[in-house]
């Protein structure tokens, strides 16, 4: 019995010195996260009967360098309790035309983004709650990690209907 | 040769685990910050080090009146140092006839200095999503350590 403490100390040990190493590597490297909710449709959970695990990759936010078309984790404006997924939109600076926000056009103040979620109408977004500061954002979403016949890097991609007006050649008449 | 390389790796070992300790204990339970400027006077003041938990946001235990460290709105890598004034529902009065009710999910917050302070009063309510850990005293100047609670 007294081999059986050991062990049982040793295992004991060995808890105590992974969980710490086990948080710091998904605080800096990233974890896998299911996506709820049909806000990001066709790119994440296209169908009912599929729920799409995304790698949320936290080293690629660290220095909070957000491009526009990426997917990102946020903590929801609304609810700090809460995490959201949606696209980046807009970054500081850009003139975005808004879809259902108190004024048909917005400029983006600094260190602040625009999000939507891609499947419009049904998605709490920016054009609920604004711009949201950069400092909300936890992680970029890189790939699909299950089901396995989802699996694909997750692209940077805007759709044409929502290039901020500052980098199209129209004019606000 | 391979009694060098074995000591180097668990050198090298013992390191990391007490990296990785100290990052959860400073994410997680709290870490001490230097403070810079003059928004908080008289009760802060620049260079003081303060002792600072990260367990009430994590828990939505912060209240009115807490000293609360936030990451700035505008500017992420930057922190803020500020005084809780108004939580969601909360009627802030912010002219001479004028009001804003702290939307939910945000936070009012104000530094003590009211003449030099950049705060809510310019740039709107908080998310409390920025919120990182609330003060709990001062630590140094050694002489003039304080509890900042309450």
């Amino acid at each position: 019995s007294w081999i059986t403490s050991m062990k049982i100390i040793n295992v004991i040990k060995s808890v105590i010195v992974g969980v710490p190493i086990g948080i710091t590597i998904l605080d800096s490297v990233g974890y896998v996260a299911r996506v709820d909710g049909i806000s990001m449709q066709p790119a994440l959970n296209p169908h009912q009967h599929t729920t799409d695990y995304v790698f949320l990759n936290r080293w690629s936010v660290k220095s909070y360098e957000i491009k526009r078309g990426d997917i990102i984790s946020l903590i929801s404006p609304k609810d700090p309790s809460q995490k959201i997924i949606k696209r980046v939109v807009g970054v500081q600076g850009d003139v975005i035309a808004t879809l259902s926000y108190k004024s048909h056009v917005v400029k983006i103040p600094e260190g602040h983004c625009w999000v939507e979620g891609d499947h419009t109408g049904h998605s709490m977004d920016s054009n609920n709650f604004g711009p949201v500061s950069i400092g909300l954002i936890t992680a970029k979403a890189s790939c699909i990690v299950w089901p396995p016949s989802r699996w694909q890097f997750i692209q940077s991609c805007l759709p044409d209907s929502r290039v901020p007006l500052n980098l199209t050649s129209k004019s606000i008449l | 040769m391979k009694k060098i390389l074995l000591k180097v790796f668990g050198s090298v070992g013992y390191v990391v685990q007490y990296a990785c300790l100290a990052h959860c204990t400073f994410e997680y339970i709290g870490d001490f910050v230097l403070c810079a400027g003059p928004s908080m006077e008289p009760t802060i003041y620049s260079d003081d080090i303060l002792l600072t938990e990260h367990i009430s946001p994590r828990f939505s235990r912060i209240d009115r009146g807490h000293i609360v460290i936030a990451k700035c709105p505008s500017n992420p890598k930057q922190h803020i140092c500020k005084r809780v004034k108004g939580l969601p529902g909360d009627k802030i009065k912010t002219g001479f006839n004028s009001y804003e009710i702290v939307p939910r999910g945000h936070v009012w917050l104000e530094g003590d200095n009211s003449s030099n302070s950049a705060d809510s009063r310019s740039y709107g309510p908080v998310p409390q999503g920025l919120i990182r850990s609330r003060a709990l005293c001062r630590v140094w100047p050694l002489k003039d350590m304080k509890l900042l609670t309450n």
